[in-house]
């Protein structure tokens, strides 16, 4: 294999990997937030001890998302050195941006949500987390303004096959930007609820009895019935928007050969690339044209009018149906789960079982999008203005097979490792004892205006002081 | 600003985060060096893991704002760069990961798997020095890779182990108390020497494989100007030797001393080797007006970075005074 292909693999591998940890941060970070201001509102121990359960995956999630980026900063310069050469004018200071209002703001607050929470007041401490819940979002912002702006270029001008920006508002709201960026909020928002659902349903499929397994797993389902049908919506419009600006994209994800009106919406085929055909291919006649131009015999551009210029046709048309097939799933386990929250029945075991089952599926429809966005980009790598053959580097193939083989054995044992402790955290968990009575009720010397166990208001109207005593009590209890 | 001044400042704002980096990441890498020096079957191993817990993640961001500002600053220094440092940069960053992710594993890890991440840790720590310093190395002598280049080179790596190892016992001393403090002060006083004796070795050999670093550092007048640098640089393991003799400096008034005096010899160190190289970016070959980026990005940038980096030191310094004091107190929940 030459410098290209191993280049490609071994980006596509950093970046696969690098994705799985902030699509769980991303929004875990808000579920943690939430978590902290119910406590705050309501003085109630259960919610400071899903905090505290929640906070720990985060920590370990977060590790990896920062060192699996780290090498992705790397990336550009020692694999796509064209990259900066041409788009570096833009690139640049996207990635700077990002670097300079996110990830400072992440790591120093992480410390403080993490360690700090005996050392500074509560109030700060939820500040903490917001902050850092603001850094993640923000780091989301910036990667996804250079990443649609590398789909949909705009804003800029070129002098002697050099990229030189002209508007800063246009590059960063270029056209696919608002898009991609809802659409990755909102994947990041359905791999942390199936995630959380997930390894709480686990905790009480080991015979956890506790509440906040419990509150939890109803957080996470609730908030997923919310954003599944909100995430069709905008994947739908996502998807017009890339009909208008990326229409060699849409020919490959709809397997569209030639030019076509009323084209079929295709459910099982199997793209022949040389043949230029789908073999054993079942369809709902007209209807893709009917979603793509809301008129079912509006014409569909086919894979003909980009010859030699559209994306490998199997890879996005394979990656597409597994993000719906996965999204449709997403919407039926959480609609039922949030059907039997809202009669107040308990989940039987087999919704549970599901759950647990899909505990990454985020991970899986989070990828198999990214693969129909970033497939589908090629041949290009900024649409229009650079190919991806013409970025690679001339590092000898050797070399970076060396580093590839040692990346690929290295995030295999990180993979496993983080898998098996997040199993074993939850197990843990389960062994914990929860000392309702005692970590609630007051202590001789900790003030009098405290009131019953579990009283609403308890905690609410007692100073910070006593605050932080009770916490650590539960802390030292519960470690 | 014009296209003169914009890569002046550009360079000083990557020197900057340069220097941090190596101040700050350096005593946590420091601290994974020494790990295996700790006492086993205490908890000092612990401790000084315990040390670092809230500060490793955001030192190490400085890595990526340096390399960030190489990639946006100087785009086509930063390719020419990495490169040549293809493989070693990989090696770093594997090591980057392992140490990085070992943090947290070994907290949740059963506790048969806790020796192993301890493993990594520190060979995590120690790799990520060495491929650091080799680096350094190629660098300075211009990206030759005859046997003396090489060997110069892994000199240099050892001398970034010692240095790390320097400021690390320095930030143990600082940090802790009983008997890992008093180690510690063991464990300073060999770093330093060792740290002194690459110091000196990278200092001379600079200028002799170097013509233009040769005449920077010894034509007059303008060498006498740069001459406290070395002067002061020695100056101050000489009070660190010092300090560290006498058991005084293990109370809470003198235990940030020698750590101070660490920062301020990277600082010194740093300035030496920017001096002998400044204006080329890549030595010999580049300097940084014809490896800049366009103004207008540039000044896109610079805007943010006006506001966002006082910030950033700002909660930097917030987030050190939140977690003053001795580390053995400190919980992880």
């Amino acid at each position: 294999m030459d410098a290209l292909d191993l280049s490609r693999i071994q980006f596509a591998l950093n970046i696969s990997f690098h994705i799985l940890f902030p699509s769980i941060t991303i929004a875990l970070c808000w579920i943690l937030f939430y978590f902290k201001l119910r406590f705050n509102l309501s003085g109630q121990q259960v919610w400071m001890r899903a905090y505290r359960f929640w906070v720990k995956i985060f920590a370990l999630s977060f590790a990896l998302g920062v060192v699996s980026g780290i090498t992705m900063s790397f990336q550009f310069g020692t694999n796509w050195p064209g990259f900066m050469e041409t788009v570096g004018n833009i690139a640049g200071p996207l990635l700077g941006y990002e670097v300079l209002t996110a990830f400072f703001l992440e790591a120093t607050f992480l410390g403080i949500m993490l360690f700090g929470f005996n050392r500074v007041p509560n109030a700060v401490h939820t500040l903490a987390t917001l902050i850092v819940a603001v850094g993640t979002t923000l780091s989301a912002f910036w990667i996804l303004a250079l990443n649609s702006w590398m789909q949909t270029p705009a804003g800029h001008e070129i002098r002697d096959g050099v990229v030189y920006a002209k508007d800063w508002m246009e590059i960063i709201f270029n056209p696919s930007f608002p898009y991609r960026f809802t659409h990755m909020l909102i994947a990041s928002g359905l791999t942390a609820s199936f995630f959380v659902a997930g390894i709480s349903a686990y905790r009480l499929l080991k015979g956890d009895k506790k509440h906040a397994p419990r509150l939890a797993l109803k957080t996470a389902v609730m908030a997923a019935a919310i954003l599944t049908p909100l995430q069709i919506y905008v994947g739908d419009a996502h998807g017009l928007n890339s009909f208008e600006h990326q229409p060699a994209k849409i020919a490959a994800v709809e397997a569209v050969w030639h030019t076509e009106q009323g084209a079929p919406l295709l459910l099982f085929a199997l793209p022949n690339e040389k043949e230029k055909r789908n073999d054993y291919a079942v369809s709902v006649p007209k209807m893709a044209s009917l979603i793509l131009t809301h008129d079912s015999n509006g014409t569909i551009l086919g894979l003909n009018e980009f010859e030699g210029l559209h994306p490998p046709v199997m890879a996005t048309f394979w990656s597409f149906r597994i993000m719906v097939g996965v999204g449709l799933l997403m919407l039926a386990l959480s609609w039922i789960g949030a059907l039997l929250i809202l009669r107040k029945r308990h989940f039987p075991r087999w919704l549970l079982k599901a759950y647990v089952a899909a505990t990454f599926s985020g991970w899986l429809a989070t990828l198999a999008g990214w693969y129909v966005s970033e497939v589908g980009r090629q041949p290009w790598l900024v649409t229009g203005i650079l190919k991806t053959k013409d970025a690679v580097t001339t590092v000898p193939s050797a070399h970076i097979a060396l580093s590839l083989t040692a990346y690929a054995l290295v995030y295999v044992v990180l993979l496993a490792a983080y898998l098996h402790t997040l199993r074993l955290m939850a197990r843990r968990a389960v062994d914990v004892e929860e000392y309702e009575q005692q970590d609630i009720s007051p202590q001789p010397a900790s003030g009098s205006r405290l009131q019953a166990p579990g009283s609403k208001h308890a905690l609410a109207h007692a100073s910070n002081k006593n605050q932080t005593k009770l916490m650590n009590t539960a802390k030292t209890e519960l470690n | 600003m014009d296209a003169y001044t914009l890569p002046i400042v550009f360079v000083g704002l990557m020197g900057l985060a340069i220097l941090v980096y190596a101040i700050l990441d350096g005593y946590d890498l420091g601290v994974g060096i020494l790990l295996p020096l700790g006492d086993q079957h205490s908890d000092e191993r612990d401790r000084m893991i315990a040390s670092i817990g809230p500060f490793w993640d955001a030192n190490e961001t400085w890595l990526v704002l340096a390399v960030g500002l190489l990639l946006i600053a100087f785009p086509l220094a930063h390719s020419e760069i990495l490169h040549h440092f293809y493989l070693p940069v990989a090696v770093m960053l594997i090591a980057l990961i392992l140490r990085g992710v070992a943090f947290d594993f070994r907290a949740k890890a059963a506790i048969a798997h806790q020796s192993l991440w301890d493993r990594c840790f520190k060979f995590g720590s120690l790799l990520t020095a060495l491929s650091q310093g080799y680096m350094l190395g190629l660098y300075i002598v211009g990206f030759s890779y005859d046997i003396k280049s090489q060997l110069f080179a892994v000199l240099s790596a050892t001398g970034v182990c010692a240095a790390y190892s320097y400021i690390g016992a320095a930030w143990l001393l600082y940090k802790t108390q009983g008997q890992l403090q008093q180690q510690a002060r063991r464990w300073a006083r060999l770093a330093g020497r060792f740290c002194l004796a690459g110091v000196l070795l990278v200092s001379l050999t600079n200028p002799l494989v170097n013509q233009d670093v040769f005449q920077r550092w010894f034509d007059f007048p303008e060498a006498l100007y740069m001459l406290p640098v070395p002067l002061l640089c020695f100056a101050l393991f000489a009070y660190n030797e010092k300090l560290l003799r006498n058991k005084t400096v293990l109370a809470d008034s003198h235990c940030w001393r020698p750590l101070l005096s660490c920062a301020l010899i990277f600082l010194l160190c740093f300035s030496g080797i920017a001096y002998s190289f400044f204006p080329y970016i890549v030595p010999g070959k580049l300097d940084i007006w014809q490896a800049a980026s366009a103004p207008e990005s540039l000044r896109f940038i610079l805007y943010g970075a006006v506001v966002v980096v006082p910030c950033i030191l700002l909660y930097t310094v917030y987030a050190y005074w939140v977690f003053r004091g001795k580390a053995s107190d400190l919980k992880y929940y």
